[in-house]
């Protein structure tokens, strides 16, 4: 769950860089050879079974997990509170379940639009000096010229912004780093992280509806 | 003042359900437990049942007065055991939700009074030392540096009363069982047997059906020792450790 949920967590740096070249203003080329090597680097290639492997993984154990706490509990109780310890919200990390799972149902339309359409070969091609390379860049920015994706994926890195505020911690003391002397500048780093990676995919849709 | 008391009753005639009773005169000075004392010698006037509920010392130190009250382990005040909470915190008119610690590892005996004997086999498991430590004069004679003393202590004082298990949403017996290794681990007496100790009290943990950690804090907040999650970290750390980077296998 932690190495997997850390894996990730790298994963989504990687691919905020190689997004951000959307935004370069130059009609996409710079996007869609990144996606073309991104596509056929034999090591990438390799980097990226592991990575749907990883997401698999990830969301079948934390749904294992959530299905065993549930049952450890037995009859419920009538009235529960709550509370967490001083300087944590357990209203995240309870929710957990749930939150994982819309980021799996957004994962899965995700990668229907984009990943599944370069696949099946039904993309439009570019060429730059000669080199015919799939058009992944018109095929973003006509999907999300449509506002109700724009919508669905700003909305979806909220959820998963809330997925990392407590994840990117509860990875660290899963693995039994919690001490007195870092776990603030681990704290620190995860909400920023949490907050700044989301937004930085955010910012793309918003961008391409708003001022394209 | 004059309370409403809503206590889960099984066993018996009861099937398990909530029972409603009110009681009236409750003085503010008393301790929670012997409200319920009062409340019992007057069932045992009407010649009905009384609440079973478990205690022993009454000063905060056994850990048997376990009881979840309106939603909170030993009630609302953080860092108490059930017997160390006053009336003075509730007001007349009140209603108060009274239930057992729930947890399939903890099942009901009857009433209030849960069968809590998965933390014995967990402390059977490896919670001791059993090499040999001397005398008490011994004891003073082992090197052991104050924080490393001090920090074994705070672990240390866990009483073993479940509250963490009542606490957690995944009801996981994390905390006690961390308190126990990290306790024994720090010590140079309970290094020696610090490899196998954490994996066969994580087997035995996993075995009686407590749930997983998923870091949510809860059992922290509630515990009447406030015994931090540090020592989850820690015993995650030792765990890791004895199972890939030892030749002791449990
Ligand atoms: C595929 C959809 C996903 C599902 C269903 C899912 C589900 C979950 C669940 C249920 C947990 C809680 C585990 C526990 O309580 O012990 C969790 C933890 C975590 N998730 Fe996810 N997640 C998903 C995607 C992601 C993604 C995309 C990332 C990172 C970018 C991520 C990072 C993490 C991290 C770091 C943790 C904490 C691990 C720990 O406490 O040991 N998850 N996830
Ligand atoms: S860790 Fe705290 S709540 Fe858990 S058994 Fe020990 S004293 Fe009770
Ligand atoms: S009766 Fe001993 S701790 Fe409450």
């Amino acid at each position: 769950m932690s190495l997997t949920g850390l894996f990730l967590i790298s994963f989504l740096v990687i691919h905020l860089i190689g997004n951000l070249q959307l935004l370069i203003d130059d009609e996409g080329e710079k996007f869609n050879l990144y996606a073309e090597f991104m596509t056929t680097n034999p090591v990438i290639k390799t980097v990226s079974y592991l990575l749907y492997f990883s997401i698999l993984l990830h969301a079948v154990q934390g749904w294992m997990i959530w299905r065993k706490n549930r049952a450890a509990r037995g009859q419920g109780y009538a009235v529960k509170v709550t509370r967490g310890a001083k300087g944590n919200s357990p209203k995240v990390a309870k929710a957990m379940g749930w939150i994982g799972t819309v980021v799996f149902i957004f994962l899965l339309l995700h990668l229907y639009q984009f990943w599944f359409q370069m696949k099946l070969d039904v993309i439009e091609y570019v060429e730059y000096n000669g080199e015919s390379v799939k058009d992944l860049y018109s095929l973003v920015s006509v999907t999300y010229e449509d506002i109700t994706f724009v919508i669905i994926y700003v909305l979806s890195m909220a959820v998963i912004a809330f997925h990392l505020l407590h994840g990117f911690q509860s990875a660290f003391q899963t693995l039994g780093l919690n001490h007195k002397k870092y776990t603030p500048f681990i704290k620190t780093v995860g909400t920023l992280y949490a907050i700044l990676i989301p937004l930085g995919f955010a910012i793309i849709p918003l961008y391409m509806y708003f001022l394209l | 003042m004059k309370l409403t008391l809503k206590i889960w009753r099984q066993g018996g005639k009861y099937k398990g359900e909530f029972v409603s009773y009110v009681l009236d005169k409750v003085s503010e000075h008393m301790s929670f437990l012997e409200m319920l004392d009062v409340l019992n010698e007057e069932l045992v006037e009407k010649k009905e049942t009384p609440v079973s509920f478990e205690h022993d010392c009454r000063e905060g130190i056994c850990g048997s007065c376990d009881m979840v009250i309106n939603g909170q382990p030993h009630g609302p005040m953080r860092g108490t055991t059930t017997c160390q909470l006053h009336m003075r915190h509730y007001n007349d008119g009140d209603t108060i939700v009274i239930e057992p610690f729930r947890a399939k590892a903890f099942p009901v005996i009857r009433d209030l009074v849960v069968d809590r004997s998965s933390f014995d086999r967990i402390i059977q498991a490896g919670g001791f030392i059993s090499v040999d430590t001397g005398q008490a004069q011994d004891a003073n004679n082992t090197p052991i540096e104050k924080t490393t003393a001090s920090e074994a202590f705070d672990a240390a004082t866990c009483i073993g009363c479940g509250a963490c298990v009542a606490a957690c949403p995944n009801a996981s017996a994390m905390l006690f069982t961390s308190a126990k290794v990290a306790h024994l681990s720090m010590m140079p007496q309970g290094k020696v047997e610090a490899k196998r100790r954490v994996q066969a009290m994580v087997k035995q943990m996993d075995e009686e059906g407590f749930g997983m950690c998923s870091n949510v804090t809860a059992c922290e907040a509630e515990c009447p020792k406030e015994i931090s999650v540090e020592n989850i970290a820690k015993m995650n750390r030792e765990y890791i450790s004895a199972v890939f980077g030892s030749e002791t296998s449990v």
